[in-house]
């Protein structure tokens, strides 16, 4: 039983991580229809940039409530910054073409980052992992007999600040200008555009929220790890798709249930059997999903327009 | 007309000789059947994978995963039955025999999993089936890394090395014939049709999903068979071999050379093989220091991404668009009026 309750524990920290993933997948595609395959890349340099602010505050003594806002604030601004570049001059010139031909491109973007970030010449960090300084002390906030479960302040921590960011998030959309003009363009972009709604701004601008929230979940990551290493984005990236997909892509709430799904799932499956396995869990799910209900948990089945 | 039932097998019946020739002169030249037999292999593939990217418009990103699978189940299968020699052959036909057993096996088995995989991502938009196939290569790695029986992350050692280049560039031949006569068969306009506008496809009857998986399976077929080759010719495989980095570097192949043109794809894909190689021995010829080797090879893949996202910005039709090697002579096609 005590196992059962550390497993949920720790399904629901994961989970949450891959839930605000998951967001920016969510609202790119909303907008674009456009699987950015680069998102969690672009993810995986916000943490870099978040180690290296950490690093110069002087690695494992940042760990001050000035210190982590900091780190968290570089990185989330300097991955906006990734984002808006990358929708900027991989994704609008590309925006009459065939779809195909932005999805090339995205998965051109990905292998670039994830790979480029490999190599160990000039400011490139190179393949190794590098350890990530604990700006969060970890020590056990509660203790339930003999050990039998433990919940860690990062836990409680990342939790939290998982849990503001979607309200933020779901506040934004749903309660300002700025949200409103998304959901338009969500909804049909042409005519968004001609009821004066600046199409090109409001993509920049999911594309800039989307990516911060990345970065916020790729520290969140890297201090649950203890590690950043490029190819994180790839697995965290994909992972968090398959959430996205889990809970209807393009569905903003369905997104977080997705994640924390997978996040739980993925747990139990790797504490009952072995941790090896872990990579291959949530593909096998996101198969079984598209068998069953493809659209999603939340999302409608939407029939293509001609 | 009495002359029809030639046409069937006569490239077949032209291609084999030469072939056959190629092979008998250079029995003494080790290195250069490795490079023609890893191009034969990385033709077949880049071809195969143009029949799904190119031909019907989706888009599949782990055509390793399917290799991976050819070349463990026959590489298995061969490893199995190496002491074996069917009665009334010699030899060496007998060990032929298994060989192409072995290849066709891995070539179903690799089909198989194309149709598992293919039929729940296939139903729906294209971007799907990138994810799902990529996912699948992933799985396979993980399933290859953990079984014991298949070596782990060490891998299968002492498959029997079979191959030759007479099978190789054999079965590129006929990947490219079949690629072929796919397009120009009433089975590929339906094809041509999901990709130029799959909505407008199902309107007209086409049965899309039906022809997605079945151009799936094929491809993954011939991915399979060319990890079977493979495995009868390199001494060990390994879960390495087979990871993103080999499948980004088909769809580099596909895209580069024209997504939907065969002859493009043989031609990038044999351009696209041989000009590392060769760069690593320009490079490494003055200096035989390791370490410049190494930068080369890790280079590969920032280069790759990179070149997909200039030619999509650039040149998103590739080399040839959708266009053959003969269609660049405008001349050579009067062939379309003929009955």
């Amino acid at each position: 039983m005590s196992d059962f309750a550390q497993h949920l524990i720790n399904g629901i920290a994961s989970g949450t991580i891959y839930a605000l993933v998951a967001l920016g997948y969510t609202m790119v595609y909303g907008v674009l229809k456009l699987i950015n395959f680069a998102h969690g890349d672009v993810m995986m340099v916000g943490c870099y940039m978040g180690y290296a602010v950490a690093q110069s505050l002087g690695g494992d003594d940042a760990s001050s409530f000035l210190g982590v806002l900091l780190v968290f604030s570089v990185a989330m601004a300097g991955c906006g910054l990734v984002g808006f570049l990358v929708e900027r001059f991989g994704y609008r010139p590309l925006r009459e073409k065939p779809r195909l031909t932005a999805l090339i491109t995205s998965i051109g973007i990905s292998f670039t980052l994830s790979y480029g970030f490999q190599l160990d010449m000039g400011f490139l960090p190179g393949a190794a992992p590098r350890a990530f300084p604990e700006i969060i002390r970890p020590h056990e906030l509660f203790v339930v007999g003999d050990y039998d479960i433990v919940i860690w302040n990062w836990q409680v921590i990342s939790f939290a600040i998982a849990i503001v960011m979607m309200l933020g998030l779901q506040f934004l959309v749903y309660r300002t200008r700025f949200g409103r003009a998304m959901r338009a363009v969500s909804f049909d972009p042409k005519t968004a555009g001609l009821m004066g709604i600046a199409t090109d701004r409001v993509i920049s601008g999911t594309f800039i929220l989307g990516s911060s929230l990345a970065a916020c979940a790729g520290l969140l990551y890297a201090i649950k790890d203890t590690a950043v290493q490029p190819m994180m984005g790839l697995y965290v990236g994909l992972k968090a798709f398959v959430a996205a997909v889990i809970g209807g892509i393009g569905h903003v709430p369905g997104a977080v249930v997705g994640g924390l799904l997978l996040g739980l799932i993925e747990e139990f499956v790797v504490g009952y059997t072995a941790s090896t396995w872990r990579d291959a869990v949530a593909f096998g799910f996101l198969i079984v999903v598209l068998l069953g209900r493809p659209e999603g948990l939340f999302g409608k089945a939407v029939a293509e327009k001609v | 007309m009495s002359r029809e039932w030639i046409k069937g097998p006569l490239p077949v019946l032209v291609v084999l000789p030469i072939l056959s020739v190629l092979t008998y002169a250079t029995t003494d030249m080790p290195f250069f059947i490795y490079l023609a037999s890893i191009t034969g292999v990385n033709v077949i593939l880049a071809v195969s994978l143009n029949i799904v990217n190119g031909i019907t418009g989706q888009f599949s990103i782990g055509h390793a995963g399917f290799m991976a699978v050819g070349a463990y189940a026959a590489g298995y299968f061969s490893r199995a039955l190496a002491g074996v020699q069917l009665v009334f052959l010699p030899e060496v036909v007998s060990d032929q025999v298994i060989f192409l057993v072995a290849v066709v096996f891995g070539g179903m088995l690799a089909a198989l999993f194309g149709f598992l995989v293919g039929l729940p991502s296939l139903r729906l938009r294209g971007d799907y089936l990138a994810i799902v196939t990529l996912g699948f290569g992933e799985i396979i790695r993980v399933f290859l890394q953990n079984t014991e029986a298949l070596g782990r992350a060490l891998g299968l050692r002492g498959i029997p090395q079979r191959s030759s280049l007479l099978a190789v560039w054999m079965a590129a031949f006929l990947t490219i014939l079949v690629a072929r006569r796919i397009v120009s068969s009433s089975h590929g306009r339906s094809l041509l049709a999901i990709r130029e506008d799959e909505v407008a496809a199902e309107a007209m009857g086409v049965d899309t999903t039906g022809y997605k998986v079945r151009a799936f399976v094929v491809s993954s077929f011939f991915a399979g068979v060319a990890g079977a080759l493979f495995a009868h010719f390199v001494p060990i495989i390994n879960p390495s071999s087979f990871t993103f980095v080999k499948s980004m570097e088909i769809v580099v192949m596909i895209v580069a050379g024209g997504l939907g043109s065969t002859t493009g794809a043989v031609l990038t894909a044999i351009i696209l093989t041989l000009l590392p190689e060769q760069l690593r021995t320009v490079l490494t010829s003055g200096a035989e220091g390791t370490d410049l080797a190494q930068r080369v090879d890790q280079l590969r893949m920032p280069i790759y991404g990179a070149t997909l996202v200039a030619l999509m910005l650039l040149r998103p039709q590739g080399l040839f668009g959708t266009r053959e090697l003969w269609d660049l002579w405008p001349r050579s096609q009067p062939k379309a009026s003929d009955p």
